[in-house]
């Protein structure tokens, strides 16, 4: 009977409620997404056919924008603009390999900012769960930092990075990016990471004492685990943050090769060619939908740590 | 009432207050408490509610200090006998780690004291077919019943084969059917592992079903009113039928009449207590 854990009684008893029907609701869920898609392409060509030629202007401000190709192309000449090259000159690639290409820069930028903010976000956190006194010094300040426009000074931080050199370490430009993406991501993971680490019932933290388990123990096996259903949202805010964050930053610290710089680039020549310029923000989108899409992988792969949120 | 601190004994407590600071001034949760539970003893804890069972027991597993007095716990200072794992708790609530599966939860204690895997994967199927949920050993807990999860509690509380078990109403949310049923397990349980209990209830019935010694506190603040023997059948040997036996109920009558001292009770029999 020692081992008689008849794993069989599992097909028997039904009732696991986390998976009922789970599959019909991900192709509702992805039907949902792609009928918006749809919806907001229909509202953008029905305005465009019926909408007044020069907008709508109230009070001397356009609250409408023009219907002409210039001011909004069509949908269909968007996407076909992306499989175009992006100049005239020979050999020049098409625009949406431009735009992967810097999209990926940026990815990897907004990633070193992400992870960067998630480990000084993390160590904060698990600094002021530790001792209450740092949590009653620390906090004002982490929130206040928040009140600082570090974008706002971005090529203030570009010109400190500059000076930076130690030893064989020079400081790159993609680093002041970095750092701002990870100024924005550090906030929310480290506010979500004390809340889920102080998250704990008394009568678990009491358990692990009559354990006699210790600071460490105690982290690994019940704070961390108790902490992903905080962590989670806290990660995703985190990560659209340092995307936002990297874009931003690259715009005003003029840095080159990412979505950012060449957004500003193609909306300077959308006189000439208006659909070009919406390459890069279809990148930008697709740059938030695969942050927001590697969190939710995370996320499934931490799914045993969120049953309270599932079942609860 | 003994007053002899042998080692051999389970838990003794010798001049016990405890007064809790609050805001609103002090609240004297326990005053002079003198109790001593041989090993392998089954002791339960009744009164009114607030009268301090929980606070007492907390004093013995070290979640709290007394004000004045002393805990030991098999001879030792209560803070070493937590050290050194000497009891085993399990609460009003189940308290189980919902992303632990059944039998991860069981689990727990021995993997925190680096118990050899082997070792700890054969006492813990052990342990999952003593309080029966072999069919439920890789469920997490939101999929078990509030009884089932007790019960895995309880196996919990077991691992490390203490040989010492404070257990603070953990019955109290089930229905009586369960629980009765839990009683009988319990019983048997105690009797296999010959472990010591202090065990806090609020059912007369059930503290006269399990225990060799009632005591019966009185509130505000709270004290040792009336230790009660019961006169039964040694607890190993203690059956469902016993419930319906007069014997039992005589024992209820007395545990009844400690508690509601000073009200007439009717029909005062032949009661024995100490
Ligand atoms: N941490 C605390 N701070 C202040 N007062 C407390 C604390 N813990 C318990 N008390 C007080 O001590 C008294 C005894 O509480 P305790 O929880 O031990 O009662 P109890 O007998 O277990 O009651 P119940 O049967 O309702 O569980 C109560 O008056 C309670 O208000
Ligand atoms: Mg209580």
């Amino acid at each position: 009977m020692a081992d008689g854990l008849s794993r069989t009684g599992q097909i028997a008893t039904p009732g696991l409620r986390r998976r009922r029907g789970a599959p019909a609701r991900e192709l509702a869920r992805w039907g949902a997404g792609a009928l918006g898609i749809v919806v907001l392409v229909g509202i953008w060509e029905l305005y465009k056919l019926l909408g007044p030629a020069d907008g709508l202007v109230l009070f001397g401000n356009r609250v409408l924008p023009r219907t002409s190709d210039l001011a909004m192309p069509h949908s269909w000449d968007m996407l076909a603009r992306l499989l175009e090259p992006v100049t005239r000159a020979d050999g020049a690639r098409p625009l949406w390999l431009e735009v992967a290409v810097a999209a990926t820069l940026t990815l990897g930028i907004a990633a070193a900012g992400w992870l960067t903010g998630l480990v000084v976000g993390v160590g904060l956190a698990l600094v002021m769960q530790r001792w209450k006194l740092a949590e009653w010094g620390l906090l004002p300040w982490i929130i206040l930092s928040q009140t600082i426009p570090l974008i706002a000074f971005a090529p203030v931080v570009r010109s400190w990075g500059s000076r930076i050199e130690i030893g064989a370490f020079e400081w790159q430009d993609w680093m002041s990016v970095a750092l701002i993406a990870s100024y924005l991501a550090f906030f929310p993971i480290a506010v979500g990471a004390l809340k889920g680490l102080q998250s704990p019932d008394t009568i678990h933290v009491e358990l692990m004492k009559t354990y006699a388990a210790g600071w460490w123990k105690t982290l690994v096996r019940l704070r961390l685990p108790a902490a992903v259903p905080y962590l989670l949202p806290a990660l995703r805010l985190g990560a659209a943050n340092a995307v936002i964050g990297a874009v931003v930053a690259e715009v005003s610290t003029g840095l080159q090769g990412g979505i950012g710089r060449i957004l500003i680039q193609y909306a300077g020549q959308a006189s000439g060619d208006p659909s070009k310029a919406w390459g890069p923000i279809f990148g930008a989108i697709v740059l938030g939908l695969v942050a927001a899409g590697s969190i939710a992988l995370l996320g499934a792969m931490l799914g045993r740590y969120r049953r309270v949120e599932i079942s609860g | 009432m003994t007053q002899m601190t042998g080692g051999t004994d389970a838990v003794s407590i010798a001049g016990v207050d405890k007064v809790f600071e609050t805001r609103s001034g002090q609240v004297q949760a326990l005053s002079g408490i003198d109790l001593t539970v041989a090993a392998g003893e089954f002791v339960s804890l009744i009164g009114p509610s607030g009268c301090g069972k929980s606070t007492l027991m907390r004093l013995i597993a070290d979640l709290d200090q007394p004000s004045t007095g002393t805990v030991s716990v098999f001879g030792k200072p209560a803070k070493d006998a937590r050290i050194a794992q000497d009891y085993g708790i399990a609460f009003q609530q189940a308290g189980l780690l919902p992303w632990r599966t059944v039998e991860e939860n069981i689990e727990l204690p021995l993997s925190l004291h680096g118990a050899p895997k082997a070792e700890r994967a054969a006492r813990v199927a052990e342990l999952v077919s003593l309080v029966g949920l072999g069919d439920f050993a890789d469920r997490y807990p939101d999929q078990l019943s509030g009884g089932m999860q007790q019960r895995v509690a309880i196996a919990r509380a077991l691992a490390e084969k203490p040989r010492l078990l404070l257990m603070d109403e953990p019955f109290g949310a089930l229905d009586e059917m369960t629980r009765e049923r839990m009683q009988s397990e319990l019983v048997r349980i105690c009797a296999e592992t010959g472990a010591a209990v202090v065990f806090v209830t609020h059912s007369i019935p059930e503290a006269v079903f399990l225990s060799d010694r009632v005591v019966v506190m009185s509130p505000r603040p709270g004290r040792i009113q009336e230790i009660v023997t019961m006169r039964l059948a040694a607890t190993a040997d203690r059956e469902e039928g016993l419930r319906e036996q007069h014997e039992f109920f005589d024992m209820i009558t007395a545990v009844r009449e400690a508690l509601h001292q000073g009200s007439p009770v009717a029909a005062v029999r032949g009661v024995e207590t100490r």
